[in-house]
């Protein structure tokens, strides 16, 4: 493992203090070094918006904090839930007093620990409602929704769910609108290569050469099939095949798309890989509205693509155009 | 002996920390077969925290709250509020008790095990913890209900303990991280299934060496 590092056990300190220091005009630290916030959080009369969860994904978490997205974020460790306090203090960072919208992913440890932490929340006077995301459509069957992953379409729905709350609807409001983004979107990824964790030091699962692991997971979960690796083209085939199976697109459609590397995947191949979704998607004469191509949520150093899909309507085409100014989400 | 005392004991909790922190690598390596790898890293973070805070002065009891509080306060993941809640259980269960007896043991555990299962919503054959710990649980009652002593009813325990970690290896996940591989987790170890049988297993054979012969 050749790394930029010092303490394998302390990459999250050393990459928070380097993170607060490089973006001090959009977040700042607050008392618990496990959770930081917008510089204006708490916003007067705005719903907050809070998330949280392991790291290593960056951008994902804490680069969604900002204007018209999210207020606070609880910062894991590597792979692993944040603390039980961790999001009880992002929650007291966000609200104004208008109530907490807790958006994030399905994973066991999250809900534990976010269940946890409403229940001190409730006790303090603070009132929190969430939303769990589950876009994978690869980690269950559709007759088990309830038990498929978040994965990077969190970000849509941090999106439209900070629109909305910033627009200055209820809690309920804006939980409905977090509610409905998931609901409409679709994500998938292939893994071409695994990952490692810096304190163990070695991947814990490979893909042979030539190979590919379709519906891999955030953190190397494996996924449903492994076969030979395709051409973008194939890729961009096969992954939006398993999401059209499971969210039905019409043509006339409009969607928002997400293409993001899984760590060590160059620009360059999303941009090839998006081409091809697009491609596909005009055949089936649904159009793009609004794209996302980048590193928007990676899983360390994996090679390997995911791509979610959102559904607009009326409601979400407006709250996706809206303006963004977070630490890695910026939209005019 | 039939009973313990709560004070001067915090060393069975502190054998339970030597006990994780010497496993960590081992935990690494099952949790990689069908999780993520950082179960061993995350369980010594936690522990090796707490052994730092726990004085010898503590009681039992006391050596387990702060152990308890430092895992669901500072460590998150999954095995934080579990363990954490478990632990917590323990201590709030035998703080006001000068000697502790077998019942009492046994008592502590089951009403861990309830609280642990609340929280994480597993249950027996879903390939977690539980499928060490209640087994544990139940044996020791037995054990207690059919008179044998505290001695042998620890040993019967660890020996439930040990087949119920055992019997995760033929289990499909249902729960968790590992849920979502269905049949590709068969003939693997479930991890957290092995710390709680390290942590049950250090615990009785300590308890029985108070015990003294």
């Amino acid at each position: 493992m050749q790394r930029i590092i010092n303490n394998p056990d302390r990459v999250v300190e050393d990459m928070l203090e380097g993170f607060l220091f490089a973006h001090s005009d959009i977040v700042s630290p607050t008392a618990n070094p496990r959770v930081i916030k917008y510089v204006n959080a708490p916003v007067k009369d705005k719903v907050g918006i809070v998330t949280g969860g392991g790291s290593g994904h960056k951008p994902a978490f804490i680069g969604y904090i900002g204007k018209n997205m999210v207020d606070a974020v609880a910062v894991g460790e590597i792979f692993s839930s944040p603390t039980a306090v961790a999001f009880l203090d992002a929650f007291k960072a966000a609200d104004s007093g208008k109530g907490v919208a807790c958006l994030y992913g399905n994973y066991s440890g999250d809900n534990m620990n976010v269940r946890m932490a409403r229940m001190l929340a409730e006790e303090e006077g603070i009132t929190v409602k969430t939303v769990v995301a589950n876009d994978d459509v690869a980690s269950a069957p559709k007759s088990e929704r309830d038990r498929r992953r978040g994965v990077a379409g969190e970000i849509v729905m941090w999106k439209t769910a900070g629109a909305k709350a910033s627009l200055g609807y209820s809690l309920d409001e804006v939980i409905a609108t977090a509610q409905k983004t998931i609901d409409m979107t679709r994500s998938i990824g292939i893994g071409l290569s695994p990952c490692t964790i810096p304190a163990v030091g070695k991947p814990n699962f490979s893909i042979e050469p030539g190979k590919m692991e379709l519906g891999i997971g955030h953190h190397g979960e494996p996924g449903i099939t492994v076969v030979p690796v395709e051409p973008s083209a194939g890729m961009a085939e096969t992954c939006l095949r398993h999401i059209l199976d499971d969210l039905e697109l019409t043509a006339g459609d409009d969607v928002a798309v997400i293409v993001s590397g899984l760590g060590s995947t160059p620009v360059m191949e999303l941009y090839i890989f998006f081409n091809d979704v697009v491609k596909e998607l005009t055949s089936r004469n649904i159009t793009v509205h609004r794209a996302y191509v980048g590193n928007y949520f990676t899983s360390l150093d994996m090679m390997g693509v995911t791509l979610s899909v959102l559904k607009l309507d009326d409601e979400l085409r407006e709250l996706i155009d809206m303006s963004a100014d977070a630490v890695n989400l910026k939209q005019i | 002996m039939k009973s313990f005392s709560n004070k001067g004991n915090a060393s069975i909790v502190m054998d339970i920390i030597d006990a994780i922190k010497s496993n960590k690598n081992y935990l690494s390596d099952i949790d990689g077969l069908i999780g993520d790898g950082d179960h061993g890293i995350n369980m010594n973070k936690g522990f090796s925290i707490a052994g730092q805070r726990i004085s010898d002065d503590e009681t039992f009891s006391s050596a387990m709250k702060i152990l308890g509080d430092t895992l669901l306060l500072e460590i998150g993941g999954s095995m934080g509020p579990i363990y954490g809640t478990f632990f917590r259980t323990c201590a709030l269960k035998t703080k006001d008790l000068e000697e502790i007896v077998a019942p009492e043991f046994c008592a502590m555990l089951e009403s861990a095990n309830e609280k642990v299962k609340g929280i994480g919503g597993a249950k027996v054959g879903d390939k977690t913890l539980i499928d060490t710990l209640e087994p544990a649980v139940c044996a020791m009652k037995s054990a207690v209900a059919d008179g044998l002593d505290f001695k042998e009813a620890l040993s019967v325990a660890s020996e439930a303990a040990e087949n119920g970690k055992e019997s995760t290896k033929g289990m499909v996940a249902k729960i968790g991280r590992a849920s979502r591989l269905g049949e590709r987790s068969r003939g693997v170890l479930d991890a957290g299934a092995t710390s709680c049988c390290i942590i049950l297993k250090s615990m009785m054979e300590s308890v029985s060496e108070k015990l003294g012969n």
